[in-house]
């Protein structure tokens, strides 16, 4: 899932200072399940906003509305008659969704609540770690499972490098050596002549926007090209 | 000859090298090199020029590598794959082959977080055995990355960094394998203090052949004091430090640990000379250049040979 975190108070404040009405949208989906932005956290940070805005003469207002999915336009559509009461938006999704509920409100200006900060796991509650740059060629079958571009802190393809230090990252001794476990499990899988060969340079194709579309549906789109 | 440098020549002939190390400035100052430059000249067969070292900006090593050629030392330019993509690091080599250059280690770079610009983006576009990979393959098949042909090649010497110490250890040996492969024509080891590793680690590679297909230089680095042999053990990734070192400088008086220092290095070499596998030293004197005459004289290193 796209994991995200909560901006500062302070941040989000300045970011909305002198719009009266604004409207908190959640997101349903990655956001809700990392405790970021679901209608939960929506009306936690709808009600500090109200909060500070308690003492003004004039206190803003704030609304909220949680969708199942912003990165999707039949879920958006369920916001086309309430936008319209606001003079702000302000997005608890991520990166994506929150591009996408301003590109269907282009006259009303939409502001980021969270930072969206990887695709990751959840380890336990609250605790999620990352696991994919999506950088678009993936050698998980070379390497036994784990990324070394995600968590080499170098993006090797041919690691451990030296600064590697008893199983941790030289980065920091909490973060352990991507090199080191993708060795220790090849060993144990009996595959180490999979990284004996020289992995040539990657292909990085994630370093422009990117579409997708999956081969099954290439006619239907094949007109609006 | 590969590259004609005169590194290369002085391996070939067999005799034992002696290469040491230059950090550029952090400033633009042309004198800073040439006073570290004086230090080194007639003294070592080659000097590391080091690349934005420990993720601090400091004069390119491109640049310094060309002051250091002008103030008559063989430059052995670094190139570091956390700061430039493969473009710049292609046309850097053309560029400084252009101009003289003729040897070149390939490293990876130390992580940006230990520098003084934390914040900024690491690029590494590719990693360091690719980049060994490009440079051979620009320089034998006169070929970029993409494949694409050049009519006039930089012919390099080729080398790349090793560290006997750091786990996995049995892996070790075998990234060497893959760097010889990818055409490292000579290794660079990490400072060595645990001799007895160095030893297990030298064999290793003498088993799988690898000493006969790459000249093998041990790094070498004399503790100027007993804070910096601590320093050194506790807090640098991938060091190994016994503490046999840290009880010698210990035992001999503050004023004294850097004599005691230099002394434990010339031990050393002396016993790399006689290491079977073992090509050279690769003498890095951190900020430390103006000792590195009498360590040369004190190892016995002295005179260089020509070729």
């Amino acid at each position: 899932m796209i994991v995200a975190k909560r901006k500062p108070f302070e941040e989000i404040k300045d970011l909305i200072q002198g719009y009266k009405n604004v409207l908190v949208v959640g997101c349903g989906t990655c956001v809700a399940v990392c405790l970021a932005g679901g209608a939960k956290e929506v009306s936690v940070l709808a009600a500090e906003l109200r909060l500070n805005q308690k003492s003004e003469p004039d206190p803003a207002q704030f609304g909220e509305a949680t969708v199942q999915r912003q990165c999707d336009r039949e879920f958006l559509s369920e916001l086309d008659d309430l936008v319209g009461e606001y003079d702000a938006l302000l997005s608890m999704a991520c990166g994506a969704g929150i591009q996408f509920l301003a590109e269907r409100f282009p006259d009303t200006p939409v502001f980021p609540a969270v930072d969206t900060s990887f695709i990751g796991v959840n380890q336990d509650v609250g605790w999620y770690e990352e696991r994919c740059k999506a950088c678009g060629s993936c050698v998980l079958g070379m390497t036994a499972g784990i990324c070394p571009v995600t968590m080499c802190a170098k993006s090797l393809f041919n690691g451990p490098c030296g600064g590697t230090n008893e199983g941790s990252c030289e980065i920091h001794p909490d973060q352990p050596c991507a090199w080191h476990l993708i060795y220790e499990r090849l060993a144990r899988q009996g595959r180490l002549d999979k990284i004996m060969e020289i992995c040539p340079a990657n292909d990085w194709r994630n370093q422009k926007p990117q579409t997708l579309i999956q081969p099954s549906y290439e006619e239907r789109y094949e007109a609006t090209k | 000859m590969k590259s004609g440098s005169k590194l290369e020549k002085i391996l070939e002939a067999g005799h034992f090298a002696f290469t040491g190390e230059l950090g550029p400035p952090r400033s633009a100052s042309i004198e800073a090199i040439r006073t570290k430059a004086g230090h080194l000249k007639g003294v070592v067969d080659s000097v590391n020029i080091t690349d934005n070292q420990t993720a601090v900006v400091r004069m390119s090593s491109w640049a310094a590598s060309l002051l250091a050629l002008e103030a008559g030392l063989e430059p052995n330019y670094q190139m570091v794959c956390r700061d430039r993509n493969r473009l710049a690091m292609q046309s850097d080599i053309l560029g400084a082959y252009a101009m003289g250059i003729r040897n070149m280690l390939c490293l990876s770079g130390d992580h940006q977080q230990f520098g003084d610009h934390p914040q900024c983006k690491g690029v590494f576009d590719i990693d360091s055995m690719q980049l060994i990979q490009a440079v051979k393959n620009m320089r034998d098949n006169a070929a970029f990355i993409n494949g694409q042909e050049m009519d006039e090649p930089p012919r390099m010497f080729i080398g790349a960094a090793a560290n006997p110490f750091a786990e996995p250890f049995e892996w070790r040996v075998y990234r060497l394998a893959k760097k010889i492969n990818a055409g490292a024509d000579f290794i660079q080891t990490q400072c060595i203090y645990n001799m007895a590793k160095m030893r297990e680690w030298i064999k290793r590679a003498r088993d799988m052949g690898l000493t006969e297909k790459v000249y093998i230089l041990a790094g070498i680095t004399p503790m100027k004091s007993l804070g910096m042999a601590r320093y050194m053990k506790s807090k640098v990734p991938g060091m190994d430090v016994p503490d046999e070192i840290i009880n010698r400088l210990k035992g001999v008086e503050k004023k004294q640990q850097g004599k005691e220092g230099i002394a434990i290095a010339c031990e050393q070499i002396q016993e790399f000379k006689e290491m079977e596998g073992v090509a050279g030293v690769h003498l890095m004197a951190i900020e430390w250049e103006h000792r590195v005459p009498e360590i040369a004289e004190q190892a016995g290193m002295l005179p260089r040979p020509e070729v």
